[in-house]
């Protein structure tokens, strides 16, 4: 009965459950599904983790190589972030090349990096003007249940405290780079950021962390990146109903909350790690 | 179906934009929408091709669009908006917006509310800075560009650079807020000059 109700008037199903201030799966307006992470399952990659958020899965794998710095900046290196969307996790994406949302997902994760300062890109560079670390960043998504942005937002960040370095020294006669892959080192990851979704119901009601079928009826989305200090990395809005300053400072406590239930559990799970 | 050109304002260093808005027009079958049209936003940058950035930025003027454009009255058909970027000197995004929703009312598209763009950078000391030229942008610390709509300036889009708190972004807010009113004024006169002649 609820079923066929379901299908006929989503919308009119969800605002029943809206209206007791919950969500068909039992979770209230502010909470987020059960996250989960696994840091370093990938054996060939530089760095790895995968990241559970309900039935959202991201995983995310950084290579790093040698590459030539920009010409503009030559005492940096590159991170090259790419977020990849196949017909594996989800009915809506056709195979090929990325489509707008693949898109507009990796452009959102270049930005957060860009912005939040996570690595130096000085710390990156091995020989100014002629040889620098260039870090690929591949998330490919394993199913897609709404809330990208935060999924890869953590699986990025916590990859990349997982990433280890080999020490490079360029010998000065042969201008070659001799690799001592028995000597390694963490990135120093200088800031945390941490991505809080929203998604706005009927241009007033603010839930946090949608699922698929949210995201596909609500009128607008949100996301919030905040590091460890407060401060916003990223205030992305992408058109959708319009919000008020009062409720955006809502959902800034509210990502303030996230971002300490993210730390910790990111802070358990590296002590938790056997130090190789 | 109507065709119409229309340029934007020029802000300070003349960022110009040129916005086309074609439609309500045939739509594709796999793209058609049984209940409304089909938005579809495409911008073009001045030298080279489209990348990824392009992509990113057509998502928050479609999006933005989408929420003002009563697309129920014209269900089953497309409404383009292609927009070319003829000088850019700064702002870029929020010229992208003005150009659009101007476009859009000249071609007669029905909306529920303007919208227009603003621009705010903060520099290293805190200063905010409205509607930045293309060297402040790359000086400040955090730029911050918002679509606001004419009814209750709402926030309808936003996208930001850089970092800054809390407190900044609800000062930039209304720092935006106040300086809509002169881009609506600005709409309201251009509209008004046009229709008169005719």
């Amino acid at each position: 009965m609820a079923a066929g109700f379901k299908t006929v008037e989503p919308l009119e199903y969800y605002r029943r459950f809206l209206k007791e201030n919950c969500r068909p799966d039992g979770r209230e307006l502010g909470e987020f599904r059960t996250t989960t992470v696994n840091i370093g399952s990938i054996g060939t990659a530089d760095g790895s983790s995968l990241v559970k958020l309900g039935n959202t899965t991201v995983i995310c794998g950084i290579k790093a190589e040698f590459g030539a710095p920009p010409t503009d900046a030559p005492d940096k290196g590159y991170v090259v972030p790419n977020v990849d969307l196949s017909p594996l996790c989800s009915w809506r994406f056709r195979s090929g090349p990325p489509g707008e949302e693949a898109q507009v997902a990796s452009q959102f994760i270049a930005d957060v990096i860009e912005n939040s300062q996570v690595i130096q890109k000085e710390d990156l560079c091995i020989s100014p003007g002629k040889l620098a670390w260039v870090l690929y960043c591949d998330l490919i998504c394993l199913n897609h249940d709404g809330n990208i942005l935060d999924a890869c937002t953590f699986a990025l960040l916590a990859a990349l405290k997982n990433v280890q370095l080999p020490e490079v020294t360029v010998n000065e006669e042969t201008a070659l780079a001799e690799v001592n892959l028995k000597k390694k080192s963490y990135l120093n990851i200088r800031t945390h950021p941490i991505a809080t979704s929203f998604a706005v119901f009927d241009d007033t009601l603010l839930i946090v962390d949608p699922t698929e079928e949210e995201e596909n009826l609500a009128t607008g989305t949100l996301t919030v990146v905040m590091d460890e200090e407060g401060k916003l990395c990223c205030l992305h809005k992408p058109g959708g109903s319009g919000l008020t300053g009062a409720k955006l400072q809502d959902c800034m406590s509210r990502a303030v909350t996230r971002h300490k239930e993210v730390k910790k559990l990111m802070d358990e799970v590296f002590k938790s790690m056997k130090p190789k | 179906m109507k065709q119409v050109l229309k340029e934007s304002l020029p802000t300070n260093g003349d960022t110009s934009v040129l916005a086309g808005v074609y439609g309500p027009a045939e739509v594709k079958v796999s793209k058609e929408i049984f209940n409304k049209a089909t938005l579809e936003v495409t911008l073009r940058p001045k030298i080279g091709l489209p990348g990824v950035a392009e992509k990113s930025r057509e998502r928050l003027i479609r999006n933005t669009c989408e929420a003002v454009v009563l697309g129920a009255l014209h269900p089953r058909t497309s409404i383009t908006v292609v927009l070319q970027v003829v000088s850019d000197a700064g702002s870029l995004l929020a010229c992208c917006l003005n150009a659009a929703c101007m476009a859009l009312v000249d071609a007669g598209v029905p909306m529920r509310a303007l919208f227009c763009g603003v621009t705010c950078a903060l520099d290293s000391d805190g200063t905010l800075l409205l509607d930045p030229t293309a060297k402040q942008e790359k000086e400040a610390r955090a730029v911050l560009t918002f679509a606001l709509d004419s009814v209750e300036r709402k926030l309808l889009m936003s996208t930001t650079k850089g970092l800054y708190s809390d407190a900044e972004l609800q000062q930039c807010l209304a720092a935006a807020q106040a300086a809509s009113q002169h881009v609506f004024r600005f709409y309201r006169e251009s509209l008004q000059r046009r229709y008169s002649k005719s």
